[in-house]
């Protein structure tokens, strides 16, 4: 059996040159950070789902999540060269230095705004990892290759219960309307590159965002309309700041539970 | 008088198919005592499956490194896995998973009293899995052999699970007991509270414990409550000790002559009391499963309703 503590250990990283390998250091660290945020907030469900095969669903996201996390800051961690480790890396940041976007520590809200949430990520996720398993950097790439299969099974999942809500009761359809409107003004900061983001783009290391796009707005369009949903009229404005380190006043709550052992009990080994 | 006599020899030959340690099957006839009985301890068991999500669920969000949290979700996730097995093999004697989930919130049905009890240190998550699903293991491991065949096998897979749990949960005390003096603390207080708890889960003395007799017959069980209880804390007290900790029983001692330890007597007042729904967290885990259940049902809704337009749209673009 695949058990999650059974991770392989990341092949050895490339040469970069300094200024590049602290890049490439931030650009892993926030996608860590986003998949631990978002395996978080799905884990929270666990055991209140709307249905028990939705609660396995949701608590195997997760775990896919928590085990790409866990492959992305021992990268990091290896990047870095400074001796932490992914634990020092997940519970020892205050959330200033989170850089997940956003959208990832929206609340769960009913399952119909944490299936928009997990639509709007999956939709990028994929595509993202889809480019970064064809990277240069050997270590990312493999990551990717690996996540990119859980990723597709993922984005399955919610663009399935987009289509579900949409097209399926009046009840469904207000409340995926809702949460459509809600958390639509989230989903640029995902394609929205960062100084770093930027730089790692002109080196290749990470794929222009707009090559990523068409595709993405086809997959949304396609399910959109599946799920008799016009695309929202007014798109309201887009909100960022995470990746840069500005959260919502969610993720203090988020990290004050999360990092709660290690900051009561520090420098134990559990 | 005919029926009646025809009835008796279904009787015997279904007891003899019992006592040849013949699987039963969904479609073989079978009393309907055994039916009932059956579906009333598979549904309990499901129950607690689901149930028993929520006190480790508790932790999850507080695992204190990435691969505890990464085990620790998992196994909850196995547990939501069992509970569907479960049902599945309820639903192959006639009880459907709508009602069997009705008689839970409704209070009709019983879960594992253990699972009143509160949560309430990380190490809550070691005791959980190396004594609750140590209890767990030796009512379940006779299990696979029941009589019921669809129980039987859905047993095989959730033992095999169960056993993993247990060592899971074991390693977290050891972590525990050979860490700071604040760890070993924190394992200590937790198994002085879980302690007894999972006595009690081998349910009640074999002398107030109706229904042992008529379940050995049929092979759903196959050992006494007793019996199980004894070679729990045989099982138990040695490893408390190679953990450096030590259970909170003074009469928890070595009976040469027994071959066994003796042990005190389990709290039966409050065994029963929490039975009866008067633990800590009973009506906390009843009413999350009501509520995750009532705020669910526009999602099941949803998805039936969007199945029948599929299937309608289909159904009319074959018509064309």
């Amino acid at each position: 059996m695949d058990h999650p503590a059974d991770l392989q250990p990341a092949p050895a990283a490339i040469a970069h040159a300094p200024t590049v390998r602290q890049q490439l250091f931030e650009f892993v660290l926030q996608l860590a950070d986003t998949s631990l945020v978002l395996g978080h907030r799905l884990s929270e469900w666990c055991g209140h789902g709307p249905v028990l095969e939705q609660d396995l669903a949701m608590a195997n996201i997760a775990l896919d999540l928590l085990g790409e996390t866990r492959s992305l800051y021992q990268y990091a961690a290896q990047l870095e060269g400074q001796g932490r480790t992914e634990d020092d890396l997940a519970y020892l940041r205050p959330a200033t230095a989170y850089r997940n976007p956003l959208l990832v520590e929206q609340p769960n809200g009913d399952f119909a705004h944490t299936v928009v949430r997990q639509f709007l990520f999956d939709n990028y996720h994929y595509h993202l990892l889809l480019a970064l398993k064809e990277g240069p950097d050997a270590p990312l790439a493999g990551i990717a290759e690996k996540s990119v299969k859980e990723a597709a099974y993922h984005l399955k999942w919610s663009s399935e219960w987009i289509i579900r809500l949409g097209d399926g009761t009046a009840e469904s359809r207000q409340r995926l309307d809702k949460a459509l409107a809600t958390l639509w003004r989230y989903a640029a900061e995902l394609t929205t590159p960062t100084a770093t983001e930027t730089a790692l783009q002109g080196l290749g290391l990470v794929p222009d965002y707009a090559d990523l796009l068409p595709a993405m707005q086809a997959h949304a369009a396609h399910v959109l309309a599946e799920a008799t949903v016009p695309a929202p009229q007014v798109v309201p404005f887009a909100q960022r700041g995470g990746k840069g380190g500005q959260h919502s006043e969610h993720l203090g709550y988020l990290l004050a539970e999360l990092q709660y052992m290690q900051r009561a009990y520090p420098g134990l080994t559990w | 008088m005919e029926t009646l006599e025809k009835d008796l020899s279904r009787d015997d030959q279904f007891q003899a198919r019992i006592d040849a340690d013949v699987r039963i099957e969904p479609k073989d006839w079978m009393p309907d005592a055994y039916r009932k009985t059956l579906i009333r301890q598979i549904s309990q068991h499901a129950h607690s499956e689901i149930v028993g999500m929520l006190p480790e669920g508790n932790w999850i969000t507080r695992a204190p490194s990435l691969k505890r949290k990464a085990i620790l979700l998992a196994k909850v996730q196995d547990e939501a896995g069992h509970g569907l097995y479960l049902y599945s093999a309820a639903e192959t004697l006639g009880a459907s998973r709508d009602q069997m989930l009705a008689d839970l919130h409704s209070g009709k049905a019983k879960y594992s009293s253990i699972f009143n009890y509160p949560t309430l240190s990380w190490a809550d998550m070691g005791c959980v899995g190396w004594l609750v699903d140590g209890a767990a293991i030796l009512n379940q491991v006779p299990l696979c052999r029941t009589s019921y065949g669809p129980y039987a096998r859905a047993m095989v897979r959730v033992c095999k699970e169960e056993s993993f749990h247990q060592r899971q949960g074991f390693e977290i005390m050891q972590t525990l007991a050979a860490g700071a003096p604040a760890q070993r603390e924190m394992a200590q207080e937790a198994l002085n509270r879980w302690w007894w708890p999972t006595l009690m889960m081998f349910g009640p003395k074999d002398s107030e414990s109706p229904n042992t007799e008529q379940s050995m017959k049929w092979r759903i069980k196959r050992f006494t409550n007793d019996e199980l209880r004894q070679k729990f804390v045989d099982m138990m007290v040695p490893q408390a000790e190679f953990l450096g900790l030590t259970v909170p029983d003074e009469k928890a001692q070595w009976n040469e002559a027994r071959q066994a330890y003796d042990f005190g007597e389990v709290d039966w007042d409050e065994f029963w009391s929490v039975v009866k729904g008067n633990g800590l967290c009973n009506h906390d885990r009843l009413q999350a499963r009501v509520q995750a259940h009532e705020e669910g049902a526009w999602v099941r809704e949803a998805a039936l309703a969007h199945a029948a337009k599929r299937a309608a749209r289909e159904a009319a673009a074959v018509a064309v």
